[in-house]
């Protein structure tokens, strides 16, 4: 299937001010103007949810609002849904803007004129949508964003999170299959900006809209973004996803990004762990084991069945008294004494459990099967060397 | 240098105008006059308690009781000095004068907001009809609508009409750029962008704008007096040319009236009359932040 937005070669220059065109006449030196975007190509998939990251004046909101022409692109080439947004006539431009794209803003820019419902039915108003169906439908896109009985006040009223609510569900009201976000949630203070990345995963899991969102915060990136741009002075560094980017950053530039990153909550148990040293299988002789165990210097064992499943986990100690007491086979002295963790878990979520047993952490899929184990001292190493990919 | 007068092709051009459009100039007139005439009676016709009632009424709709009292205790007085007839005369004249500078002015604000080019040929017309002295402009609309109330209002509408338009243009310019993008960003057509958003954030500034037209439509009542407009205007000019303090008082205090009340009127509406605010603040605060619903 065709993606949602196919971006070719999207160019932005800033002309030069009038000031500095009245210095060229007079054959005075100028700037050139801006080149705020240069030649960025990309594609987002429909029900993704791609995020534009990168330093004040890289160009990431030049960059979002050529996606609906708020700023028309200097060169390049854009589909969306397919159709051809650069070749639009003013008439079908305001179409697409008000069916097909809506926008969310830093500032919430909300009209102070109006209740919150009537804020929240502008876009269906524009479309000549009756008053009655337009303040219906707009109560439902409030009920969806925990605003339902707010719809009669002003937005001046509300609180900054409340406001964004407001022009979150401005832009669900008109059912367009596609969110631009500019830094939506980089003027509320961190814990109201967790509930929204909260409410806006939530919604986009329901509804599968194709959302572009641009912020400066990597760890907001990381949490959100199916895949990240990374962009500085208005190229694409890198594209990809949050663990790539954490795991191999494409330069100095991203690996600073990564430095402030908070890796537990994004990095996952599948990327840090590793290969078992050693495991025994079920039905060997316990005393074989032991004599391995010595040789790689490890305190315990895991034991796996034929099929790789894990049946148990048996320290030194257990294994030399096993071995006394004449037992033959080495599954009798498993013990549950060990933890699991899935492939997905996050690192903030597996370091409770890390290094409190006689084996490493064990990584087990759905059915019970190893798939590796993570050290207590890999896991530190990740957390304290920000820098350095994570499995290297 | 050779000898020009300016002055001459000006003369020249009115007595032309007076010549080969007289049509045009007495049809003006005589729509001024019906306008006028219309104003008036609905102005005189009424006992005067019932005016001074349904004022009264207004100034306590407007801005409260105070207000309502200054405003009744005001009229009484204008009524009690016998200048009852002259002061609706010369409120005819201002709100006549006022209301046609409002809807040539603020359509005008509006072109000018919205094309640069028309704003940079408006604004030196405005600085020039502000700045001549209007005696240059009253005797060239006397010639082309005779004596009488005519050419005062004409000359008024000139001297009141650039805040009118100026504040419209400044209002529309000074609305936040976000909520313009927002407006284009939901696919509005450039008429609603005007009327959903920019018009509705501009009101106070245009509001601001018709109380300056119609504050300086009464500076000029005196001056309209003198061209024969009638009103308190000629009640001043009648006690400055006899010389008596105590008419030209009368009739100054009765102008002083009216401004203070036109004023206090339309200064009241630009602000929205709504319960206050810290009420519903308060009653929002203890669940400020509802939990997601969807998660
Ligand atoms: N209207 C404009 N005219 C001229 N130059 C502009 C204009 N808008 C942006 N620029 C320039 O283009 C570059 C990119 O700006 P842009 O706003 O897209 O960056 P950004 O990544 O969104 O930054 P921020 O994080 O500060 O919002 C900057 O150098 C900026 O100065
Ligand atoms: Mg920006």
């Amino acid at each position: 299937m065709a993606p949602m937005i196919e971006a070719r070669g999207l160019t932005k220059r800033y002309e030069p001010a009038r000031s500095e065109r009245r210095l060229a006449r007079r054959g005075e030196p100028t700037s050139e103007g801006t080149l705020a975007v240069d030649d960025v190509s990309f594609t987002v998939e429909e029900g993704e949810l791609f995020v534009i990251m990168g330093l004040s004046g890289s160009g990431k909101s030049t960059l979002l609002r050529m996606l609906n022409r708020l700023v028309d692109p200097t060169s390049g080439s854009l589909q969306i849904g397919g159709q051809d947004l650069l070749s639009m006539d003013d008439g079908q431009l305001r179409d697409v803007r008000n069916s097909t794209i809506n926008m969310v803003f830093q500032h919430f820019a909300l009209f102070p004129h109006r209740t919150v419902r009537e804020n929240a039915a502008y876009g269906l108003q524009v479309r000549g949508v009756p008053e009655k169906e337009r303040l219906e439908r707009a109560q439902t896109a409030l009920d969806t964003v925990g605003l339902g009985q707010w719809g009669h006040v002003r937005p001046q009223e509300l609180s900054g999170g409340m406001r964004q609510r407001v022009g979150l569900a401005r832009a669900l009201a008109t059912d367009a299959p596609v969110l631009l976000m500019d830094e939506p949630f980089s003027a509320l203070d961190p814990l109201i900006r967790r509930d929204m990345q909260d409410l806006l995963l939530g919604l986009q899991a329901e509804m599968r809209k194709t959302i572009v969102f641009v912020t400066h915060d990597l760890n907001e990136a990381m949490r959100l973004g199916h895949r990240i741009m990374v962009m500085r002075d208005g190229r694409v560094v890198q594209l990809a996803s949050g663990a790539e980017i954490l795991a191999a950053p494409a330069d100095d530039y991203v690996a600073n990004f990564v430095s402030d990153v908070d890796r537990s909550r994004v990095v996952t148990a599948e990327h840090i762990m590793r290969p078992p040293i050693i495991t025994a299988r079920t039905g060997e002789d316990p005393r074989s084991v032991l004599d391995r165990m010595g040789n790689a210097e490890a305190i315990g064992v895991y034991v796996l069945d034929e099929a790789g499943k894990l049946i148990g986990a048996v320290g030194d100690q257990d294994l030399a008294d096993g071995i006394e007491a004449g037992c033959p086979r080495i599954e009798s002295l498993a013990s549950g004494t060990f933890a699991t963790t899935s492939p997905e878990a996050r690192l903030i979520e597996v370091m409770p459990l890390v290094g409190r047993h006689c084996v490493p952490l064990a990584v087990t899929d759905d059915d019970g099967k190893l798939l590796g184990v993570i050290p207590r001292a890999s896991l530190l190493n990740t957390l304290a060397d920000q820098r350095r990919p994570a499995h290297a | 240098m050779p000898e020009f007068h300016i002055g001459d092709v000006v003369a020249a051009i009115i007595t032309w105008l007076q010549d080969n459009m007289s049509g045009f100039f007495d049809g003006i007139a005589a729509v001024m006059q019906t306008l006028i005439d219309v104003v008036l009676a609905a102005l005189t016709a009424p006992h005067p308690f019932v005016i001074v009632a349904l004022a009264a009424a207004l100034a306590f709709w407007a801005r409260g009781i105070g207000f309502a009292v200054f405003s009744l205790l005001g009229l009484l007085l204008v009524d009690s000095m016998q200048l009852w007839g002259q002061t609706m005369e010369t409120l005819a004249i201002v709100l006549v004068a006022s209301i046609v500078a409002v809807l040539v002015g603020v359509p005008a604000g509006i072109w000018a907001a919205r094309s640069s080019r028309a704003s940079t040929v408006i604004r030196p017309v405005l600085d020039f009809m502000q700045t001549l002295p209007v005696f240059v402009y009253l005797i060239p609309a006397v010639f082309l609508f005779g004596i009488g109330v005519v050419p005062a209002v004409v000359a008024t509408f000139i001297f009141a009409i650039p805040p009118g338009v100026r504040l419209t243009e400044l209002g529309l310019r000074q609305v936040d750029p976000e909520m313009v993008e927002a407006s284009i960003a939901f696919g509005a057509k450039p008429w609603q962008l005007l009327r959903q958003v920019q018009l509705p954030l501009a009101v106070p500034s245009i509001m601001a704008g018709i109380n300056q037209v119609i504050m300086m439509a009464l500076s000029m009542v005196v001056i309209a007096g003198m061209v024969g407009a009638g009103g308190l205007g000629a009640v001043v000019v009648q006690g400055i040319s006899r010389l008596d303090i105590g008419v030209g008082f009368e009739g100054g205090l009765g102008v002083v009236f009216l401004a203070i009340f036109l004023d206090r009127l339309t200064s009241a509406f630009p602000r929205p009359r709504r319960r206050p605010r810290t009420e519903a603040i308060e009653a929002l605060e203890p669940e400020a932040e509802p939990a997601p619903a969807a998660a």
